[in-house]
């Protein structure tokens, strides 16, 4: 029983920082918003496994809500706004994706380093996996600064999100459920703003890059 | 049965199933492509068959070429040997198995490529060196990925001997399903992909000068050399298979010291090398070669996935 606990734990939470690599890796803005969702599913099963083997009815409704807002509403919300320029690609990003690859490798080994004072106040099952959770933090603060499409900048603001999640489920077993639930509500109202952001933008223009702006006109 | 004898029996038996076997892989790999495609093919047997042909053959030399261009086959084929006589393939006790440290493989495997990009330089043709450049570029994105992914699994083990790590997975079952095991077992078939020249790198059918890498490095070659780098190159994807193989499965290798445990192993080598190489012969039917400008974004993708597996092997011990 203990056994499956942990290398649950570990996969999923290892699934939920590769998928924020793995938005850096792949350029068409739909592969990366479904890698995305993948990441939400992982980040409800991460909530999940950890309120079945602590017995946290309150974690457990928690990880259902992250399961239907980040596994499914979000990504859909993202791909319908994407459907609009449906071959739209992250094609020139500020850093190329070998280079972006290989700082996300150092963002790593460094969030490795960092958290190892953190982890080692309280070392447990849970809590050793930390520095997965800061990596993605950090991945998706990089993926915000360095992509050019408005698409991909709302999933880098998602994989901070999803990181600091994380972070919180496994330092603190959940945080209450009013918050978790105020903090959710929050992220899917910024992903609505966002959207009809770029919505609006993308009829009043065909660039949604958001570099090459000069004005915002209404 | 003593000890000395059983290690030698596994290395010479090791040397047969590979040199046999990876030629085979080969001519199975075209066969099951063939098939996707909707052809006949050649018979799974056909690389043994051009093996034959061409060393009934004479050799031939470039007229400007220097001792290089003689002694590389040699040179590619005895490093693949001995990468292969001491690795943990059909049992981890081979001869001089305490010294298949990771590193000696991957040195190993290494100078045959340095053999065969000097061996590309040197008749001084344009595709000769165009070969030798590309593979050089290739190897070194594909090398350290190569070597950072094994170190996710020596982390986890304790050691950095293969034969090692084989045996410390074989008694801990759990770890296959392990993060570690997923993130390393990614970056190595990508590794892999690029090391044996397989499709997303490389075609290793063509022979337009646009595209083709390793081709273009041994297309001086003529009669018994090259047969004797196809059998070189050969036992390099044996190898890798293989030990990719028992990395990830380590089951049915011969831990013990018995004849019957061999014959097992051998059956059990057979089984996961020709899945593994019907998986790789899917990859290469379903995808495109990538230009080789988007080479560097597959194999630094590699390189990230296996430093993802260090980490993770670092948290979790």
């Amino acid at each position: 029983m203990n056994t499956a606990y942990v290398s649950a734990l570990d996969v999923t939470a290892g699934l939920v920082l590769f998928a924020a690599v793995m938005t850096l890796w792949r350029r068409g803005v739909r592969t990366i918003v479904s890698i995305l969702g993948v990441q939400g599913l992982s980040l409800s099963a991460v909530a999940l496994v950890l309120a079945i083997h602590e017995h946290d009815t309150a974690l457990l409704v928690t990880g259902g809500l992250v399961l239907v807002l980040k596994g499914i509403v979000i990504p859909g919300l993202l791909l319908r706004a994407s459907r609009l320029d449906p071959k739209s690609r992250e094609t020139r990003p500020l850093v190329n994706v070998p280079a972006s690859l290989v700082a996300a490798a150092v963002l790593i080994v460094l969030s490795y380093v960092v958290s190892a004072r953190i982890t080692s106040l309280a070392p447990s099952d849970a809590t050793r996996l930390v520095p997965l959770g800061m990596a993605t933090i950090l991945v998706g603060y990089f993926m915000l600064v360095t992509r050019r499409r408005a698409v991909s900048k709302i999933v880098g603001l998602i994989l901070v999100d999803n990181g600091i999640g994380l972070v919180a489920y496994l330092l603190t077993s959940g945080v209450p459920f009013i918050v978790e639930l105020g903090s959710s509500i929050d992220v899917l109202l910024v992903v609505v703003v966002l959207q009809f952001l770029m919505v609006s933008m993308g009829r009043h223009s065909d660039v949604d890059v958001l570099t090459e702006r000069r004005e915002l006109r209404d | 049965m003593n000890r000395v004898a059983l290690s030698v029996c596994t290395s010479v038996l090791q040397l047969a199933l590979v040199g046999v076997g990876s030629l085979v892989l080969l001519g199975l790999m075209a066969k099951v492509k063939a098939r996707a495609e909707g052809r006949v093919g050649s018979p799974v047997v056909q690389p043994l068959r051009d093996i034959r042909k061409l060393l009934t053959k004479e050799r031939l030399h470039a007229r400007h070429s220097s001792v290089v261009l003689a002694l590389a086959p040699m040179v590619i084929t005895a490093s693949a040997a001995v990468a292969v006589g001491i690795s943990p393939i059909i049992g981890t006790h081979p001869v001089l198995g305490q010294s298949a440290d990771i590193f000696v493989i991957v040195y190993l495997l290494l100078t045959g490529s340095v053999a065969s990009a000097l061996a590309g330089l040197d008749p001084a043709t344009a595709f000769g060196g165009m070969g030798a450049s590309r593979a050089m570029t290739i190897g070194a994105l594909a090398e350290p990925a190569l070597l950072v992914a094994v170190i996710a699994l020596s982390v986890q083990a304790g050691t950095s001997n293969l034969p090692g790590i084989v045996s410390s997975t074989a008694s801990h079952p759990a770890w296959v399903f392990g993060p570690v095991h997923l993130f390393a077992l990614g970056a190595l078939l990508i590794v892999v992909l690029a090391e044996t020249g397989r499709i997303p790198v490389d075609n290793p059918a063509t022979h337009l000068e646009l595209t083709m890498v390793h081709e273009a490095m041994v297309l001086e070659y003529a009669g018994p050399e090259l047969a004797l780098v196809t059998l070189g190159e050969a036992m390099r994807l044996g190898l890798l298979f293989s030990l990719v193989a028992n990395l990830f499965l380590p089951w049915g290798v011969a831990t013990g010291d018995s004849l019957g445990a061999l014959a097992i192993a051998c059956a059990a080598l057979v089984a996961k090398t020709t899945t593994l190489a019907l998986v790789v012969a899917l990859i290469e039917v379903r995808s495109a070669k990538l230009r080789l400008f988007r080479l560097p974004e597959l194999l630094a993708g590699g390189f990230v996935l296996s430093v993802l597996a260090v980490v993770m092997g670092l948290v979790i011990r």
